[in-house]
């Protein structure tokens, strides 16, 4: 089913609000991506507003990655229309495109090792106003407090280098969050402490797109929900239509 | 005694190992941060060192530019040379194979080299330095004893030579570890796009690391314009030592680098001491028993 037939705000209180006035906070229109030879996406449309927690769903090798990647200004070679809080940014570069308030948390973590934990906490420069302080960001990850004097980064277990790719990304103000597998790799509980802390950034406002192979995690957050196939979004599915279409989720996503 | 020679020559050889281990840590540093950022083998590292001692005659020579101004204004002039480099011919490379890097600033060697060649000629040019530098000094090695032995007279130019390095590698050292530029490089030599993708201008601080890459290797050239006749090839000789000395100390850690040039300097100079015959090679032999124990240097992390 093309995506463009689905009405996208349907669903999503905040986003009917949103799309009455304001563009929208993500417009992904036609996306091609390619690294190098290979082509990659086929045409991605999907859009998030204002305020909006929203998953890309998909097997591995999807695309789901690359999407973010292609957002944020890391593939280099894309065509078709991103527009980031109102701007063009297909011909942008990363860098510039981070300036415009959104921040990417990559899906291997991407912790310096030659950067001790506060200076990996302290790397992303401030983009905006607003960001999370450092104390708040404490009260939000405690165990990065206790292991805030670590000296290399990467000493840290493969959840506090998660939480800690999160906070750091906090701390700068942007308003928008490309969050990708946050949960990859890790032992229940600290898969339940991050769904605690994506659920209270949804409540302070936080922009957020979610790329997820857990499906349970993600749907029991998110208000709409792209399934993605071979570089397409093949698929949107609204929280309220969960249930109905939860057996047809379960064999896009192979579990 | 233990090799039967006098105190004083042995404090002296020992001290003309560290003036030498000082121009091995400013040029090796210089490599060590433009190759972290750029990977690029910076081969054109000795003919920017030659071309800041040519600034330096130059300069005094032709706009009565002192040693003291040179010290400040060649490093820069240097600089703003390598960031033209950068922009016009590096950046292209950054994507390919360490080889073509090589390949490329060995080209710059060649031209920079024949181009001062043609217009100096090689048979080396004068440089005064200032009078304060001229004489030497008497240092006491063992007390009081008043025999003349135990006194080690000290050239002044070198030790201001190892006190300049000294101040200059540990201000780069604080530069990179300990400040709020410095995570940024060190962060962009691991993961450049990510740094990026976080709103880091990051080819800008490519540009800027190339630009005092080379300045350091200007201010080494200041130095040694003090010391030495300036010819057109005296980068060639002392680089390809460095890059022994680079091997040797690993590419990973500042520190390290700083570490192992002055340790080489000690090494070359008690080989002077020892077997004479052998001390020009002695530091190709280490990075040879390195190479085979640990090819990442004695300081480098493995890959
Ligand atoms: N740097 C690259 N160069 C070439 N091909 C790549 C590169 N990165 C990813 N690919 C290919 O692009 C396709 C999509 O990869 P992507 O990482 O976007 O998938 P994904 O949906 O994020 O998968 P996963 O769930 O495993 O993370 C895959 O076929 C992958 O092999
Ligand atoms: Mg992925």
């Amino acid at each position: 089913m093309p995506n463009s037939d689905i009405p996208i705000a349907a669903g999503s209180e905040a986003a009917m609000r949103a799309s009455a006035t304001v563009e929208p906070v993500i417009q992904v229109e036609g996306l091609q991506a390619y690294y190098g030879e290979s082509h990659i996406l086929h045409g991605v449309d999907l859009t998030v507003h204002e305020g909006e927690l929203v998953t890309l769903l998909g097997r591995n090798g999807a695309g789901k990655t690359t999407t973010l990647k292609s957002i944020i200004g890391m593939v280099g070679q894309r065509a078709g229309s991103i527009r980031v809080l109102g701007q063009e940014t297909v011909n942008l570069k990363s860098n510039r495109i981070a300036r415009l308030g959104i921040a990417y948390c990559p899906e291997e973590r991407g912790i310096f090792s030659s950067l001790s934990v506060e200076e990996n906490l302290y790397l992303p420069p401030v983009i905006g106003e607003g960001g999370v302080s450092v104390e708040e960001l404490f009260e939000l990850f405690p165990n990065l407090k206790e292991r805030r004097g670590t000296k290399q980064g990467t000493r840290l277990s493969g959840g506090e280098q998660q939480m800690l790719a999160i906070a750091r990304i906090l701390r700068t103000g942007a308003k928008v969050l490309l969050l990708d597998e946050p949960t990859e790799g890790l032992a229940p509980v600290i898969v339940q402490q991050i769904g605690n802390i994506i659920r209270k950034l949804k409540e302070r406002g936080f922009t957020i797109l979610l790329v997820e192979q857990n499906f349970r995690f993600a749907a029991g957050l998110a208000e709409r929900n792209y399934v993605m196939e071979d570089g397409r979004i093949v698929d949107m599915v609204r929280h309220d239509e969960l249930a109905a279409k939860e057996a047809q989720l379960q064999e896009f996503l192979g579990v | 005694m233990v090799f039967d020679v006098p105190l004083s020559f042995l404090a002296l050889q020992l001290f003309i190992g560290l003036q030498n281990g000082a121009f091995y840590a400013l040029l090796s540093l210089g490599l060590a941060v433009i190759f972290g950022m750029l990977n690029v083998i910076n081969f054109a590292h000795g003919a920017q060192y030659m071309l800041g001692a040519f600034a330096t005659w130059l300069g005094l020579e032709y706009l009565g530019i002192s040693y003291w101004w040179s010290l400040l204004l060649v490093p820069i002039v240097l600089g703003l040379f390598g960031i033209l480099i950068e922009r016009a011919l590096l950046r292209w490379l950054y994507d390919l194979d360490h080889l073509y890097g090589l390949l490329l600033t060995f080209g710059l060697v060649l031209i920079i080299e024949g181009l001062v060649t043609d217009g100096f000629g090689s048979s080396g040019l004068p440089y005064d330095k200032p009078a304060l530098f001229a004489g030497s000094e008497r240092l006491a090695l063992s007390g009081l004893t008043g025999n003349e032995r135990d006194f080690m007279v000290v050239p002044i130019y070198r030790l201001w030579i190892i006190v300049a390095a000294v101040i200059l590698c540990i201000a780069t050292w604080y530069m990179i570890e300990r400040t709020r530029l410095g995570s940024y490089l060190r962060a962009a030599t691991e993961n450049p796009a990510l740094v990026r993708a976080f709103g880091v201008n990051v080819p800008l601080l490519i540009t800027l690391t190339y630009g005092f890459g080379v300045a350091l290797a200007g201010f080494a050239g200041v130095l040694a314009a003090g010391l030495q006749a300036i010819t057109p090839h005296m980068g060639s000789n002392l680089i390809i030592v460095v890059f022994a000395v680079v091997v040797i100390g690993g590419m990973g850690s500042i520190l390290g680098s700083i570490i192992t040039s002055f340790a080489l300097g000690l090494v070359e100079a008690i080989t002077r001491i020892a077997y004479p015959e052998a001390s020009n090679i002695v530091i190709f032999v280490i990075m040879i028993l390195v190479l085979l124990t640990r090819p990442a240097g004695l300081f480098g992390r493995e890959a």
